[in-house]
């Protein structure tokens, strides 16, 4: 579903990805992991072109996202995207966080996509907190609500960068729950964690980054129980 | 020195002069509150269209400012120079006298308006730039990850929040602009510091007549900075 080819990125004179290559299926849960300054969350921004990578190919369904002509803001719809810091629009309700862009962008009328959005909020478990601004949530809650506000672009492929990297710990747990039920529903997901008991548990497979490059991946028992590349023994031992 | 009377003649002559002005000086408000308060009307509708203008022009050079086209930010950054960079004392005299006749014939009303427009553009235009750039770069972020085009982002996203934190300096150039507009008094424009022009002329009564046309560009600008204040609430809310 998603073809990544000879990926590379730099910032100025900084390389910061160094040739990434990798397939990623339909309904596959993916979890990149690796040190800080390993290219992760880069290479996570470079799928939906929040980066311009300078080389290299990223096709989605044979789509070309990289290509100059690309619609990218059609593309966008498709690749919903939960940041680290959440992002919550902080001038509009929950519910508007959650209606703008089907409403903005799809012209669904807003009835219909108020609907959509009670579903969403209440399948996060926010469901009683529709009326309320982002100022008043924790921060748990509102990763919950950015989560909502992805889906309710009826996205093909869900990219998460550091979703919970940002939370108190006892609120780490509530968006993993979220993160999981998406997954066994099918989603396609790109998860760039440091939280390996998800990785191993949720994901299908593991990517593990490192300077740039996509050292080593495998299915969680592979990376985790039986590493091959000396870096991910190296970066295991010390998280693990 | 002969003045012709003597000193004790002098002396009560002026004492009386001086009674009579105090009395008198004080009539020149009482006599011209008329023309004060239509002086007052002139500035504050100045100062209204010009800002009007301002906005608008401001706004636009903002963004072009910021654009990635070269030529376009190009003509913004010099405009925003120019007309900061130079007194605009100067800039009213060289459009009423050199570049507006050039183009069609204005009223000095008109011409300070467009010279004040011209000039607040500029000023509004960091004000709306730094706005711009105070919202997080996250919220660009989040706005282009659903798809929404730069423009739609813009609307729904910056610009809102953009314009809560615009606010506080936008009524300051208000202020500024209510205040300078005394300079079109230069190209007799009849607006308060023109009426206090003329009637100084007249009577000579300096400290009553620019004492007056203190308290009444104060009134107007005590007025502007209540109404930012409640402004400010309601947005707080």
């Amino acid at each position: 579903m998603i073809v990544v080819k000879n990926l590379h990125k730099s910032f100025d004179k900084l390389e910061v990805l160094k040739g990434i290559d990798c397939h990623i299926h339909q309904k596959e849960v993916v979890c990149v992991i690796g040190p800080s300054g390993s290219g992760k969350s880069t290479f996570l921004r470079c799928i939906n072109r929040l980066e311009e990578a300078q080389q290299g190919q990223i096709l989605i369904d044979g789509e070309e996202v990289t290509a100059p002509n690309a619609d990218i803001n059609r593309i966008r719809q498709e690749m919903g995207m939960v940041f680290q810091l959440f992002n919550l629009f902080p001038h509009k309700t929950t519910l508007q966080n959650v209606t703008l862009a089907p409403i903005q962008i799809k012209k669904m009328n807003r009835e219909e996509a108020e609907d959509i959005a009670i579903g969403l909020l209440r399948k996060v478990g926010l469901g009683d907190k529709d009326n309320v601004y982002p100022s008043q949530l924790s921060g748990g809650q509102k990763q919950r609500v950015a989560i909502a506000r992805a889906l309710a672009m009826h996205p093909k492929v869900m990219l998460f960068d550091e979703p919970t990297s940002s939370l108190d710990p006892e609120m780490v747990g509530e968006v993993l729950e979220v993160m999981k039920d998406l997954a066994l529903e099918g989603m396609t997901m790109i998860v760039v964690t440091h939280e390996m008991g998800f990785a191993r548990e949720v994901g299908h497979r593991v990517f593990f980054m490192d300077e740039g490059i996509l050292m080593e991946q495998g299915t969680p028992t592979q990376i985790f129980d039986n590493p091959q590349n000396p870096r991910t023994q190296a970066f295991l031992s010390k998280v693990l | 020195m002969d003045f012709g009377f003597t000193n004790t003649e002098w002396f009560f002559g002026t004492m009386i002069m001086d009674k009579l002005n105090e009395i008198y000086g004080f009539q020149v408000v009482v006599n011209n509150l008329g023309n004060f308060t239509m002086g007052a009307v002139l500035t504050l509708e100045i100062t209204l269209f010009s800002l009007f203008i301002g906005m608008i022009i401001g706004m636009i050079a903002a963004l072009g400012r910021m654009s990635k086209v070269k030529i376009i930010s190009f003509i913004s950054v010099t405009y925003i120079d120019f007309f900061r960079g130079t007194p605009l004392f100067v800039q009213i005299l060289l459009l009423y006298f050199g570049v507006i006749p050039l183009i069609f014939d204005a009223t000095p009303v008109q011409a300070a308006i467009i010279a004040c427009g011209l000039n607040s553009g500029a000023y509004v235009a960091e004000i709306v730039r730094a706005g711009i750039q105070a919202v997080d770069k996250g919220q660009m972020e989040a706005a282009r990850s659903l798809g929404m085009t730069p423009t739609q982002s813009m609307r729904f996203i910056i610009l809102p929040q953009a314009f809560k934190i615009v606010v506080p300096p936008l009524i300051n150039e208000f202020v500024m602009l209510l205040k300078d507009t005394s300079l079109v008094s230069a190209i007799s424009a009849h607006e308060l510091t023109h009426t206090g022009k003329m009637l100084y002329a007249s009577t000579y009564q300096a400290v009553w007549v620019w004492g007056a046309v203190c308290v009444f560009y104060f009134i107007m600008t005590k007025a502007i900075s209540m109404l930012g204040d409640w402004t400010e609430r309601r947005l707080a809310n």
